[in-house]
């Protein structure tokens, strides 16, 4: 049977997708095709700013811009007789490979039946066989490194477990996303459930442990209720509780939920939350895996991390070695997004160049504009300029750069984006999350944002930039936990590749992209202008007057530098300086 | 308003976890479902049920985000301030609201209507920038199209 997967995320579409619907749902019931093609309106495909938009499978056949028109071709050639239509195609994201996300959007999330007809706990059966210590070995040869940031290698994390004697272990799962700009990880819990749940069983075995904690987000409620349900059905099925699968192993699994808090995707932090109190990091060592919830000896997986394993366990760690890139094996999901065609989650194998991903993944610059950088790891990472576009992407070489691969966050920036206000935005988003437990983050923190919002508002001085750069090292060396130690380095990244443009603001009182509005002012050039009056009637601040003979003229006084006559000035009259 | 039901209420949700070590979070989030915020009345029910001391369940309540201890609107707007949106312009949505409503954000309108709240990433990063209305998703928001999703509600 066929499915024709009718894409539902733009609001916009309404009307244009209902007639749609009900237009092909009707001919295929007068051609009797109605048992034959199984139409389903579905969130999220993919793919945006291509209209309507639809996925033919099980050939997988994407097709935009569809109007009602289309209908008749697409049940001739693609429903009855399987081929695809070259004019509607869109061309298929070949450079992607689909390890993580391999069922996203494929099975039914909440089937259980689905998963297993995709080869669902064949892994675990497999890893039930092998044991733990053959599992520990096997995550060697894959060379799995932990996909929520740090890239610890998941053997050595599980080996070191493991080591630690104890009859009580915990397994947690991390899914408190908290990166804004990231969404990897919903995606995976949403789309496909089971495949994390046999990933933290198949850890749980390696390490041990007899109890598995997902602790989500409680901002991903569609999350919290898809990985319930996969529990229930475990249980019910008997692949959760006691002797599973006819063996010896115990596991048992229960959900808990974050609530907001940045910090506590620091492994320390998180325990503290899944105990019920604050999400206060606590010093290390002691290390999680030798005394972790409470008191425990404890492993922490990354969402993505746990569905690559039921991926590893399946076709086998040598396989999976061979993807990707020395060091860095695998593939990585990243969320692409900001001023970039198609924006959206791409899978790509390790080693792949930026520019692949954000030119031909993504289809290159929203609105023809010019590149400017790209940030990956989000408050955490850095920006990475043109010039080092063709590296390939893998942990340390991203490092290497001043940014990291992060959880997935990558942002495109543009021309019109300043990298004064990128570095005050993350920032500012850490300094809102910072717990405040250890000196270095709270307060270097506060006056790095300080320094920063006094430059973009023209009031900075020269000494402000070295300023920034010590107090970005002191805190990287002295905070407790990874927040602090990261926060800076937005704004050392920034400061690096982007000095000129901090002088600007600093020595010029210029903000070049002309985003920081009280570096900016606005101006009518008179020959220019066409008298149309667009500009004074987008004007919040009635400051711009005139007439059809005296053409228009900006009041500086009255100005609030918001930019919106340059946004609607059709002939490029306002000027901005 | 506190419902009468209150300790009852209560009593349910901390039943329901009381042998669950570190529960604190897990009843504060069943409090919070059923009325919308964790109104005093219920902390304070709370903390005696469980025994813990008052300053215990503020402690955990003030330091995560997701916790209101403030009732929230009849509607509540949620403005994404993600990268994505930011990129996109969603501090020019606040600001439109902001305007349009009278409303800080944190706060409810005056006559309790709406309630302004800036999250972190939605998780829906393709459509920004984004607004949720209790949590219909408005994506790709222009500043213009501000007045009309407000409008929707108003008359409700």
């Amino acid at each position: 049977m066929k499915r024709i997967l009718i894409q539902d995320t733009n609001g916009n579409l309404r009307k244009e997708l209902r007639d749609f619907h009900v237009s092909l749902t009707s001919q295929l019931r007068d051609r009797n095709l109605a048992e034959a093609a199984q139409v389903v309106i579905v969130a999220d495909i993919g793919v945006y700013q291509k209209g309507l938009v639809a996925k033919i499978l099980p050939e997988g056949f994407v097709y935009g811009n569809l109007e009602a028109k289309h209908i008749p071709a697409i049940i001739e050639q693609t429903i009855q007789k399987g081929e695809k239509i070259a004019g509607l195609a869109l061309e298929k994201k070949n450079k992607q490979m689909r390890l993580v996300l391999r069922n996203c959007g494929v099975i039914d999330p909440e089937s259980f039946e689905d998963y297993l007809r995709c080869d669902g706990y064949q892994g675990l059966a497999r890893a039930l066989e092998m044991g733990p210590e053959k599992v520990i070995e096997e995550m060697k040869k894959a060379g799995l490194r932990g996909r929520g940031g740090a890239g610890f290698p998941t053997w050595l994390k599980w080996n070191l477990t493991r080591a630690v004697p104890g009859a009580v272990k915990f397994i947690i799962c991390n899914g408190d996303e908290g990166d804004p700009g990231a969404y990897m990880d919903r995606s995976v819990l949403e789309g496909d459930p089971h495949a994390v749940i046999e990933g933290m069983m198949i850890g749980g075995l390696a390490v041990g442990a007899t109890q598995g904690i997902f602790y989500i987000r409680a901002e991903y409620p569609l999350a919290v209720q898809r990985i319930q349900k996969a529990i229930d059905t475990c249980y019910a099925k008997g692949l959760l509780g006691k002797n599973i699968l006819g063996s010896s192993f115990n596991f048992e699994i229960e959900i808990r939920l974050g609530a907001g808090a940045f910090v506590c995707g620091e492994e320390t932090a998180l325990i503290a939350s899944v105990e019920g109190l604050r999400g206060y990091p606590r010093p290390r060592p002691p290390f999680p895996s030798v005394k972790g919830l409470w008191g425990h000896p404890t492993v922490i997986n990354n969402v993505e991390t746990l569905a690559n394993i039921s991926y590893i366990f399946l076709h086998g760690g040598e396989a999976f070695g061979k993807i990707g890139m020395e060091g860095s094996t695998g593939t990585k999901v990243f969320a692409l997004t900001g001023k970039v065609r198609n924006s959206g989650l791409v899978e790509v194998p390790m080693g792949i160049s930026l520019r692949e991903i954000v030119f031909d993944i993504g289809g290159g610059v929203l609105n023809n504009k010019k590149i400017r950088a790209i940030q990956t790891g989000g408050p955490s990472g850095g920006v990475i300029p043109e010039q080092f576009f063709d590296t390939p992407v893998g942990y340390e070489s991203l490092q290497k750069l001043g940014s990291i691969m992060g959880s997935g966050g990558m942002i495109v920036l543009d021309e019109n984006d300043c990298m004064v206000d990128i570095s005050k935005f993350y920032l500012g988003f850490c300094v809102d999350e910072s717990c405040g437990k250890c000196a270095p983050c709270r307060i270097g923190g506060t006056q790095m944002l300080a320094i920063l919002t006094r430059i973009a508002a023209g009031k900075g001085e020269e000494d402000d930039l070295k300023k920034l750069d010590e107090i970005a090292s002191a805190m990287q060396k002295a905070s407790l936990c990874g927040l602090g130690q990261t926060a800076p380095n937005p704004v050392v990244s920034t400061l690096k590749y982007f000095a000129e443009e901090y002088r600007a603001h600093v020595i010029d009182k210029k903000c070049p992209s002309g985003k920081c509005s009280s570096l900016v002012a606005y101006s009518i050039n008179k020959e220019k202008c066409t008298a149309c009056g667009m500009c004074a009637r987008a004007c919040p601040a009635t400051a711009i007057t005139g007439s059809r003979t005296d053409k228009y003229t900006i009041d500086k006084a009255k100005c609030i530098s918001c930019g919106q006559c340059f946004e609607v000035c059709k002939f490029g009259a306002v000027v901005r300086q | 308003m506190v419902a009468e039901t209150l300790v009852e209420d209560v009593k349910k949700v901390v039943e329901r976890w009381k042998d669950k070590e570190g529960n604190l979070i897990m009843v504060l989030h069943d409090v919070q479902d059923r009325y919308g915020y964790v109104p005093r009345e219920a902390a304070l029910e709370v903390s005696r049920q469980l025994d813990a001391p008052l300053a215990r369940i503020y402690e955990v309540l003030t330091f995560y985000n997701y916790f209101k201890v403030q009732a929230p609107g009849k509607f509540n707007i949620s403005v994404c301030l993600g990268t994505a949106c930011y990129l996109k312009g969603a501090t020019t949505l606040i600001e439109e609201i902001r305007e349009i409503l009278h409303v800080e954000e944190g706060h409810s309108t005056k006559d309790g209507l709406f309630h302004l709240q800036i999250v972190r990433c939605l998780g829906c990063c393709g459509l920004a920038p984004v607004i949720t209305v209790d949590g219909k998703v408005y994506s790709a928001v222009k500043r213009s199209d501000v007045v009309n999703i407000i409008a929707e509600y108003s008359n409700k």
